[in-house]
């Protein structure tokens, strides 16, 4: 069977391809997003903190035994206290001054990070199996689903619209919103916005570390995974517009599926389109596609 | 009359944004359910007069001393947690907030707030328009969302900042039919204002301001007899 020409086997295999991308590029740019909001930073450690969960996963495995569902949270936890760690004794000294400085920081802290994690490791990745609940398939009859992709694609959607409504429709969220149009005001009113800013960090950072235990079983487990993602997940905030949580969510599966079927009708571009896209959008709509213009 | 001891006493407070020096030692006392404005031209310090006693400028000095706690080494929220609540000039409604949201923002530091159907009653606009963005309010409304949202909150000095500038007339006198009744309820009030005939209707004294500094006090019942005086503090 083809549609347009093509095999639905391969059509349906990179649909789910993009998906998966697209399901790591909504993660990582939601972090960024919510990070951005209320910190003013541009976290370029961000795909650093992604590679060091996968990397606590297999630290967990390798030294304790511990497996993919306790590092599931594990992970999350020890980077996130990694990221609070960091807001705490360097970011929080740059947020009176331009977004320059936060993102310099941060990127000197990936390279740190990177570095060490190479010189230790190498660069050729490391295996990590998935559980065995999800190992094997299902033969839909048109595709075969492999079934830990599957989960990942749809943990990441459960995890970004938990997220989102967590932000959007409960008290929590609306002090994380106010927090982000007004701190002042809002620490006037009584809440402790600086320990808020903190755990924000440390959520965002925990999202990070998230995708990277759902990426390990996929990618293996190498010090530079997160920084050739990250490059891709830059263009995916451009293009939804930082700061916006559902437009994080949105675009960062839409470019993935748009990705994947690139790689079908004209694979020379597959590297290339969402670069492309982020041109055209930022020509037409420089906020993002999501963004509200300042 | 027996002097009662002041709910809220500023002794000598200076302020700076940056290298600027705003305040130049300003000293006031506002007692127990008292309505006192600070009156002034625009730049005399009466904003920053009232975000240094709700701890948001830069850097502050001297002694600001509520129910008997000193604030001035104190963050923002401590002082809101002690019973003090601000209302903003530019209001502070939040856009990615609707008109619930940003009415029940502001968590209850202590017993005692007004009631949210309490609130309805006094300002019905906002049961209606609840579900709408807070910033698509009507002016008039967003004044009232942005007093309505510290009643709740059961602080017991308000400090508001110009609730009745640029409002149409009937909306300021909603405002200060709401004012009158919140002193009768026992809150106390420090209102900034420059219209001071509307001041005359809710208040019981009034400071003058001029360059960071009180220069004059009077009372509210004396107000008439000093009309020139006024006159020429507020060049009106
Ligand atoms: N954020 C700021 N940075 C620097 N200077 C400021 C800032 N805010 C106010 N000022 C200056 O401080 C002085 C006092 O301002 P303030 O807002 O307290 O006056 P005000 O009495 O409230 O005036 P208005 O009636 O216009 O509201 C003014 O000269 C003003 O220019
Ligand atoms: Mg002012």
């Amino acid at each position: 069977m083809t549609i347009f020409g093509v095999p639905t086997q391969a059509l349906f295999g990179q649909l789910l391809i993009g998906l998966i991308n697209g399901a790591f590029y909504a993660l990582l740019s939601l972090g960024l997003s919510v990070i951005f909001g209320l910190l003013n930073i541009i976290n370029f450690a961000h795909g650093a903190q992604y590679m060091m969960g996968a990397f606590v996963a297999y630290f967990a495995l390798q030294w304790t035994g511990l497996g993919y569902w306790p590092s599931l949270l594990l992970a999350p936890v020890v980077v996130g206290l990694f990221g609070i760690v960091l807001e705490r004794t360097m970011l929080k000294r740059l947020y009176q001054l331009d977004h320059l400085y936060g993102l310099l920081l941060t990127f000197g802290v990936a390279l740190v990070v990177q570095g060490v994690f190479r010189n230790q490791f190498g660069s050729s990745g490391l295996p990590y199996t998935a559980p065995a609940q999800l190992t094997g398939g299902y033969n839909l009859g048109f595709m075969f689903l492999p079934t830990y992709r599957a989960w990942v694609v749809v943990f990441s959607l459960v995890v970004c619209f938990a997220t989102w409504y967590v932000i959007e429709r409960t008290k929590l969220g609306a002090y994380l919103r106010a927090a982000t149009e007004n701190p002042t005001l809002v620490q006037a009113f009584g809440i402790n916005v600086p320990r808020m800013i903190t755990l924000t960090y440390g959520f965002g950072v925990a999202l990070a570390a998230l995708a990277g235990v759902l990426a390990a079983p996929i990618y293996q487990v190498n010090p530079l995974m997160g920084a050739d993602l990250i490059i891709v997940v830059f263009a995916v905030v451009v293009i939804g517009g930082l700061g916006s949580i559902m437009g994080s969510i949105v675009t960062g599966f839409g470019l993935g599926v748009i990705e994947g079927f690139t790689k079908v009708f004209y694979p020379e571009a597959s590297n290339t389109v969402i670069f492309v896209i982020m041109a055209l959008v930022l020509l037409v709509r420089p906020a993002g596609l999501f963004g509200r213009a300042t | 009359m027996p002097e009662t001891a002041p709910l809220l006493a500023v002794r000598e407070l200076h302020a700076w944004y940056g290298e600027s020096h705003i305040l130049h030692g300003v000293t006031f006392d506002v007692r127990p359910g008292e309505v006192v404005t600070l009156l002034g031209r625009n730049g005399a310090g009466k904003t920053t007069t009232l975000k240094s006693i709700m701890g948001i400028v830069g850097r502050r000095r001297g002694a600001v001393s509520f129910d008997g706690h000193e604030l001035i080494a104190r963050p923002s929220n401590h002082i809101a947690w002690l019973g003090i609540a601000f209302c903003p000039e530019e209001r502070g409604i939040f856009a990615s907030l609707n008109v619930e949201e940003n009415l029940m923002l502001p968590p209850a530091v202590r017993p005692g707030g007004l009631s949210v159907e309490a609130i309805h009653t006094l300002f019905p606009n906002l049961r209606e328009r609840r579900r709408s963005q807070g910033t698509k309010l009507s002016g008039g409304e967003q004044q009232m969302l942005a007093i309505a949202r510290i009643l709740r909150t059961g602080a017991r000095l308000l400090l508001l900042d110009e609730p009745t500038e640029g409002l149409a007339p009937v909306i300021v006198q909603q405002i200060g039919a709401t004012i009158r009744r919140l002193k009768s309820e026992g809150f106390t009030i420090l209102l900034v204002e420059q219209n001071f005939r509307f001041a005359a209707t809710v208040a019981d004294r009034h400071y003058v301001m001029e360059h960071g500094r009180v220069v004059d006090a009077i009372a509210n019942a004396e107000l008439a007899t000093h009309m020139d005086k006024l006159h020429e503090y507020l060049g009106v």
